[in-house]
C-alpha cells in the first residue's frame, strides 16, 4: 500500500511539475519573441511549396505554415520559409534551423520515433500510381507483367515498386533516372511503358507535361500509403499541439462553411460549433495558450482546408479524392475543437 | 667561277580571296576534304532546325497554352519568369536594389580589370562600393525594408558568391602554397592536411558537411547563417585547389631565384614578395583562371542546401508545373549568361597574361 501511495504521490508531483513548465512551450515563446515562424518548405514542388513568378511562396505546405503564424502571430506573411533538400529536412528541424517541417513528409514509424518527429497530421493522402500510355492497353496494374518502367532513384518510390512486383509475382524493367524533368521527357518520348511516382506528381505530370494528356492514364492500383503532414520536434507537447489544431480548424472551417471571405460574418452565427472555433465563445485559444481569434486569423491568412486545396492542388489535375471531407467521403477528419 | 644564271622566273603568283582560302586550309588534300564535306553536310542538319525551334517556330509571349501548341521554343517561359531567374525569391517590390547593386558590383569589377585604375583609390572605391551593396541587399536603413540574405538569390547570389569565393581565396591559397613548402614543420602539416583534406572531397560534400553536419554540433538555437556557410565552405575549397596551382607556380622557377634573393640579404618576406610570387603568380595565370571558372559554375551546387543562385531559381521557376515542359528553355537561357560571364573571364586572363609578359618582349 505505501508503496502505491508514494508512486501515485511521484506521479502527482510529476505532473505538477510538468504542469508548471507547460504554460507555454519554449517554441511558441521562441516565436513570439522573434516575431516570426521559421518554416521548412519544399525547393520547388508544384502544388505544395514552389515560389511563383513573382518569388513568394505558395502552395499547400506553405498556407499550413502560413496559417499557424498567422493563429499565433495573427499575420500569415509573419514567416521565414527556408527550403530545404530532401537530405536536410530532418536535421533542419532537429538543429532547431526552422520551427516546422511542411516539406511533403511521409508520416512513419521510424521517423515519428527513431527521428524524433512528431507528426501533427495528414494534409495530403498521397499514393504510388502508374500511369500507361492508352494505346497499350493496360487497364490495370496487375497487367504490367514484363513492363519498362521509369522511376526515380533513391526514393521509397523505387523500393514500392520492387516489392509491390515481387508480391505480386510479376517482372519489371527499370529506366532509373534521376532528374524530374529528364525522366518525364523519358516517358513520353516512349523509352518506357509506364511511369510510376506518387498520384499527385503523376496527375500533375499528365496535366502539363503530357503532349496530349487524353493519351494516357493513370492505372487504378495506388501501390502504398504516403500520409504527407507537418512535423515538429519531440519534446515541445505545446507546440505540437497548436500546429496540430491549426489543421483541425482549417479543416473544422471548410466543414462549417467558413471561408476567408465570410469569417467576419460567421463570428455572429449561431452555431455553438463556429462560436467556439472562431472564439465568440473563448476558451479554446486560452487553452492553445493563443489570442482567441487565432483561428479566425488563421482562416484569414489562408481560406479553409478547400480553399488552399482548390488554390493549389486543383490545377495540377488533381480532385479531392481521398482528400475530400469525411462527410463527403474522404479521410479528412477534424477533432471537435472544444 | 662560272657564270651560269638561273633562268628568270615569273614572280609567285600570290592568290588570295576566300576561294583560295578555302583551297588551303578546307581541301588541301582528300582526307581534309572529306571532313569539311561531313562537317557542312552535319551543319546542314543541324542549323535549319535549330533556328526553326529557336526563332521561327518559337513563343515570345507569355502563355502556357500557346506554347504547348507551338513546335518551337517556348520564350514565353523567360519572359514570364526572367524576373524569379535572376532575383529568386527576393521581395518583387524591392528588385531594383539586387540590380542596382549588381551595376555596382560589375561597375567596380570592371574599373579593377582596367589597369588605368591600379592605385590606391581602388581599394577606396571597394569599400563604398561594398558598404552601398550591403545597405542595398540588405536595407533595413534610410527606408529601405530589412531583406534577410536568406531570401537573397539569382545573379546577385552568383557573383556574390563568386566574387567573395576569388577575393578571399586568393590570399589564402598563397599563404597554403607558401606554407606548404615553408620549413617549419607544425605550418607545413598544417597546410598539407588543409590542401589535402578538402581537396579529397568533393565540393557538394563540403557544401553538406557545412548545412548538416555543422547544425547539430552547435547548440539548439543557434544557427550560423546558411548563405555565410555556403560562402566559406566555397573559399575553403577553392583555396585549397588554388593553393596547388600556385604551388605549381612556386616549383617552376629555378633555384638560382630563391639563392639571389638570400645572397642579397633580404629577409624571407622580402624575397617571397618581390622575387617569389611575382614571377611564380605571372607562371600560373592560366591554371589560376582555370580554377576561378570552375569555381563560378561550381556555386550553382549551392542548389544542395537550399539556396537558390542563378541555376537554383531557374530550376525553381521550371518547377511550377504550367511551365514544367519548358525546362529547356530556362536552362539555354542561363547557359548564355553562364557562357558571357566566363568567357569574360577567360578572355580578360589573356589580356592578363599579355600585361605580365612585358618585360620578355624586347
Amino acid at each position: 500500500m505505501k508503496a502505491v501511495k508514494l508512486a501515485a504521490m511521484a506521479a502527482a508531483a510529476v505532473v505538477m511539475t510538468w504542469s508548471a513548465t507547460a504554460s507555454a512551450g519554449p517554441t511558441l515563446d521562441a516565436v513570439k519573441q522573434k516575431g516570426f515562424v521559421q518554416c521548412g518548405v519544399n525547393t520547388g514542388l508544384g502544388g505544395f511549396s514552389i515560389a511563383d513568378s513573382k518569388g513568394r511562396w505558395v502552395g499547400l505546405d506553405v498556407d499550413i505554415c502560413r496559417a499557424v503564424a498567422a493563429a499565433i502571430l495573427g499575420d500569415g506573411d509573419k514567416i521565414k520559409f527556408t527550403p530545404l533538400s530532401a537530405q536536410q529536412r530532418f536535421t533542419a528541424l532537429q538543429s532547431g534551423e526552422v520551427d516546422i517541417l511542411s516539406r511533403n513528409t511521409t508520416w512513419t514509424l521510424t521517423r515519428d520515433t527513431k527521428l524524433g518527429l512528431n507528426f501533427a497530421g495528414v494534409t495530403f493522402y498521397d499514393g504510388q500510381g502508374f500511369m500507361v500510355r492508352k494505346d497499350l492497353g493496360v487497364k490495370s496494374a496487375k497487367e504490367l507483367n514484363g513492363a519498362t518502367i521509369c522511376v526515380q532513384p533513391g526514393t521509397t518510390t523505387e523500393l514500392n515498386l520492387a516489392d509491390y512486383f515481387r508480391a505480386q509475382g510479376m517482372q519489371f524493367e527499370p529506366v532509373v533516372i534521376e532528374a524530374q524533368q529528364e525522366v518525364v521527357s523519358a516517358f513520353f518520348s516512349g523509352r518506357c511503358d509506364v511511369f510510376t511516382t506518387d498520384a499527385s506528381g503523376l496527375a500533375s505530370v499528365r496535366t502539363n507535361d503530357a503532349p496530349n494528356p487524353d493519351d494516357y492514364m493513370i492505372l487504378p492500383e495506388i501501390i502504398s500509403k504516403e500520409p504527407l503532414g507537418p512535423a515538429v520536434r519531440h519534446g515541445d507537447d505545446e507546440w505540437f499541439d497548436i500546429v496540430k489544431w491549426v489543421i483541425y480548424a482549417l479543416l473544422e472551417a471548410e466543414e462549417q462553411g467558413i471561408t476567408a471571405a465570410n469569417v467576419d460574418s460567421m463570428m455572429d452565427s449561431k452555431n455553438p460549433v463556429v462560436q467556439r472555433l472562431l472564439g465568440a465563445t473563448p476558451g479554446n485559444g486560452a487553452a492553445l495558450g493563443l489570442d482567441e481569434a487565432w483561428a479566425t486569423n488563421a482562416i484569414k491568412a489562408v481560406g479553409n482546408y478547400g480553399e488552399i486545396y482548390e488554390r493549389n492542388i486543383v490545377p495540377l489535375g488533381l480532385s479531392r479524392g481521398v482528400n475530400a471531407l469525411w462527410t463527403k467521403g474522404g479521410l479528412m477528419y477534424a477533432m471537435p475543437a472544444r | 667561277m662560272s657564270d651560269a644564271r638561273t633562268t628568270s622566273r615569273a614572280a609567285p603568283v600570290v592568290q588570295t580571296g576566300p576561294v583560295q582560302w578555302a583551297k588551303e586550309n578546307l581541301f588541301n588534300g582528300p582526307v581534309n576534304t572529306a571532313l569539311t564535306l561531313i562537317s557542312l553536310y552535319v551543319l546542314w542538319l543541324a542549323i535549319p532546325p535549330l533556328v526553326n525551334w529557336a526563332l521561327i517556330d518559337a513563343v515570345f509571349t507569355p502563355d502556357p497554352a500557346t506554347c504547348k501548341a507551338a513546335s518551337g521554343a517556348c520564350w514565353g517561359f523567360i519572359t514570364e519568369k526572367y524576373r524569379l531567374m535572376l532575383s529568386g525569391t527576393y521581395p518583387y517590390e524591392q528588385q531594383w536594389r539586387p540590380v542596382v547593386a549588381m551595376v555596382v558590383l560589375l561597375g567596380l569589377i570592371g574599373m579593377s580589370m582596367n589597369s588605368r585604375f591600379w592605385n590606391i583609390w581602388l581599394a577606396a572605391y571597394w569599400v563604398v562600393g561594398i558598404v552601398v551593396m550591403g545597405v542595398l541587399m540588405w536595407g533595413g536603413v534610410l527606408g529601405l525594408p530589412y531583406v534577410e540574405n536568406a531570401k537573397w538569390g539569382g545573379l546577385p547570389l552568383t557573383l556574390i558568391l563568386a566574387v567573395n569565393g576569388i577575393v578571399f581565396s586568393f590570399p589564402l591559397a598563397i599563404a597554403l602554397a607558401l606554407g606548404r613548402r615553408s620549413n617549419m614543420p607544425a605550418i607545413r602539416a598544417v597546410c598539407v592536411t588543409f590542401i589535402e583534406l578538402v581537396r579529397g572531397v568533393p565540393l557538394i560534400t563540403v557544401l553538406f558537411m557545412a548545412s548538416l553536419m555543422l547544425p547539430l554540433f552547435l547548440p539548439e538555437g543557434m544557427t550560423i547563417d546558411k548563405l555565410l556557410r555556403a560562402q566559406v565552405g566555397i573559399i575553403l575549397f577553392t583555396a585549397a585547389y588554388e593553393a596547388e596551382v600556385i604551388r605549381g607556380g612556386l616549383q617552376a622557377l629555378p633555384r638560382g631565384q630563391f639563392e639571389a634573393g638570400d645572397s642579397l640579404g633580404l629577409s624571407y618576406w622580402q624575397k617571397t614578395g618581390l622575387i617569389i610570387l611575382p614571377q611564380a603568380l605571372k607562371l600560373v595565370i592560366p591554371p589560376m583562371v582555370n580554377t576561378f571558372i570552375s569555381m563560378f559554375k561550381d556555386t550553382s551546387l549551392v542548389i544542395i542546401i537550399g539556396l537558390f543562385d542563378l541555376l537554383g531559381s531557374v530550376r525553381l521557376a521550371a518547377n511550377d508545373p504550367m511551365w514544367r515542359p519548358f525546362y529547356v528553355e530556362g536552362l539555354v537561357f542561363v547557359a548564355v549568361i553562364y557562357f558571357i560571364f566566363c568567357y569574360t573571364i577567360a578572355r580578360y586572363s589573356e589580356h592578363v597574361e599579355r600585361l605580365a609578359r612585358k618585360g620578355e618582349r624586347r
